[in-house]
């Protein structure tokens, strides 16, 4: 259980978190959407102890401010938004890095593994920085991936804390990202994502949190947050939502107009 | 999806098999230190102390001279590899060098400060810090030129190569000005203890020399390997490394101050020789890959063959005279330098 009370936070002076709490479930993928300058950044920075500030997280009862950086890489793994590498590094290694980050004794195979669930296996030896765009994006998943590999062990549930994580993707390869995710949520593990893809957090979420200026204007199942006039308010647009039988809730954007 | 993929060896193919670089570099090592000890004005071998009664001259010869410095040598060299591999580490960039970006300068004028100034010391100070003046203060200057320089440089995790080669610039002019205004003050002996050590050069290398340097240079090289892992994950941006479970600011620190400890003490007793921490990596990253647990063993070993052979070079090359060592590395340095600059130029965000 990942919970989190009171969390405030100030950025030049202006509340970008008023009082939120939060909390999350292991197995599942609980998805953080909002219009852009909501707080979503934010609050997953405050969830993954990267900002510090009034109220409190706690990890599976833990205080996060009580975790080492190395305890702490044992429990979760973090994909930030951008990533850049400094050195020609092989995918290989970059994603290796990864796995010994969150494993007390690193396990052969769990690198191709990680790769190959990505698509990458076959790029393995090649150098990540003579990569595209895409497939740095999916190797970094692999990396985040591959340090919490095992999502349940000894009780502990693992967490996978990922920013925008198909922001860069064509549509086949923003499925295969969400599969990655729905099978460590499946397998156990805890998976926070900001979310800008309304439709495939509909697809693929099992709860939504809906940021509206640094406040949770609703939390809840896809059928309860993904309703017209919550999403009409938040993002400031008319936005007209479907249901299609088997397929869930959809929205076409193009369908939308500033209201 | 089709069968398994084909997968490459452990080895990617555009690198060279550690254990064949290992061994190479430890050949070059024991063939630049044979040269250096046997090979010299007086033409005396080093089998010849054994085979055959050799005068006391002879003997403090390869004992008191030649023996000293090829040890310098090697820590020195070594040295001068880890420390740029390490600033490299740090800054995330191949370019950092200690010697580039001013904090040689620093350590320079550390030791200008504590040789012309030294004297100025309460007697029984001097006297307890002896040997030791010129390299603690050396490492001073190098520790605040690197702090500064970090400062300047570095903003949330992210390094700027322009603003760091030109805060480089401008320590160095800095360092250069209070050196000169120092090297003005300074008394007739202190202005040729300046000029000696100004130039460059292992000469001069003795027991004492050797005893004050070896315990800093040790223990900067001692605690590289520490930082390997963490260095490496820095190469992923300090957030990254921190979700990694690393202790960034411990790193940092560490690496900070065993570059510091490690080009001051170098500095300390060799005065300025450059180009060694740029030119050693970089040739290991392509050779073995940028991963720090054998860039930096690999440095020390690459970098101390590649200091004792240029230290043997310049005793030769126009003997009785010695060319400075500094001059040597420079004619190899820049070129390689020049290259790296050419290769890099199309991703340099200068």
């Amino acid at each position: 259980m990942l919970q989190a009370t009171g969390l405030w936070a100030h950025l030049g002076g202006r509340a970008v978190l008023n009082g939120v709490d939060f909390h999350a479930r292991p197995g599942q993928i609980t998805a953080i959407v909002g219009p852009n300058g909501s707080g979503k950044t934010t609050l997953m920075r405050r969830l993954t102890g990267d900002l510090t500030g009034p109220g409190e997280v706690t990890l599976g009862g833990d205080p996060l401010a009580r975790l080492s950086p190395r305890a702490l890489a044992l429990r979760r793994a973090v994909l930030p938004q951008a990533g850049t590498l400094g050195f020609p590094f092989t995918l290989r290694e970059v994603v290796r890095m990864g796995h010994q980050a969150g494993a007390a004794a690193p396990e052969p195979g769990i690198v191709e593994a990680a790769l190959d669930e990505v698509g990458l296996g076959a790029k393995i030896d090649g150098l990540f920085q003579d990569m595209s765009g895409g497939e740095q994006a999916r190797g970094h998943l692999a990396r985040v991936r591959a340090q919490v590999w095992h999502p349940v062990q000894e009780g502990r549930p693992a967490w996978l804390f990922v920013d925008e994580p198909v922001a860069a993707l064509d549509i086949g390869h923003q499925l295969q990202v969400m599969a990655v995710l729905r099978r460590f949520a499946d397998a156990g593990g805890g998976v926070i994502a900001v979310m800008h893809d309304l439709n495939l957090t509909a697809m693929h979420a099992e709860r939504i949190v809906l940021m509206e200026a640094g406040r949770i204007a609703a939390a809840g199942p896809p059928a309860e947050v993904m309703t017209g006039p919550l999403l009409s308010r938040a993002y400031r647009c008319q936005l007209c939502l479907n249901t299609a039988p088997e397929q869930g809730i959809w929205l076409l954007p193009h369908a939308a107009s500033l209201g | 999806m089709t069968a398994v993929p084909l997968r490459a060896a452990a080895a990617p193919p555009h690198r060279l098999p550690v254990a064949v670089v290992a061994i190479g570099l430890a050949l070059l090592l024991a063939v630049a230190a044979l040269a250096s000890l046997s090979l010299g004005a007086s033409g005396l071998l080093p089998w010849e102390v054994i085979l055959r009664d050799t005068t006391p001259a002879e003997r403090a010869i390869l004992f008191d001279i030649r023996l000293p410095r090829l040890i310098l040598g090697v820590l020195v060299g070594a040295a001068l590899a880890v420390s740029g591999a390490l600033m490299q580490g740090l800054f995330r960039n191949p370019l950092a060098d200690p010697g580039l970006v001013g904090v040689g300068a620093g350590a320079g004028l550390g030791a200008v400060i504590a040789i012309v100034l030294g004297g100025l010391l309460p007697v029984t100070n001097r006297a307890m810090l002896g040997a030791y003046l010129v390299p603690v203060f050396a490492f001073a200057g190098g520790w605040a030129a690197v702090l500064i320089l970090y400062r300047v440089a570095s903003l949330r995790g992210q390094t700027s190569i322009a603003t760091m080669l030109l805060a480089g610039i401008v320590l160095g002019a800095l360092a250069g000005a209070v050196t000169g205004i120092l090297i003005f003050v300074a008394d007739d002996n202190q202005l040729r203890d300046l000029t000696f050590w100004g130039l460059g050069s292992l000469a001069g290398a003795n027991w004492t020399k050797l005893a004050a340097a070896a315990p800093i240079l040790i223990a900067g090289l001692a605690a590289a390997p520490f930082l390997a892992r963490g260095l490496d994950a820095m190469a992923l941006g300090e957030g990254v490394a921190q979700h990694m479970g690393v202790p960034v600011e411990t790193v940092k620190r560490g690496a900070i101050l065993s570059v510091a400890a490690m080009t001051g003490a170098a500095v300390a007793v060799s005065g300025g020789i450059g180009f060694l921490g740029i030119v050693v990596p970089h040739i290991l990253r392509l050779a073995v890959g940028p991963g720090h647990r054998l860039l930096l063993p690999l440095a020390a070993l690459f970098g101390a063959a590649l200091l004792v052979a240029a230290d043997t070079v310049a005793r030769l090359a126009v003997a009785p005279a010695e060319l400075p060592i500094g001059i040597i590395m420079a004619l190899i340095g820049a070129p390689v330098f020049l290259w790296i600059l050419l290769a890099r130029r199309a991703v340099l965000e200068v």
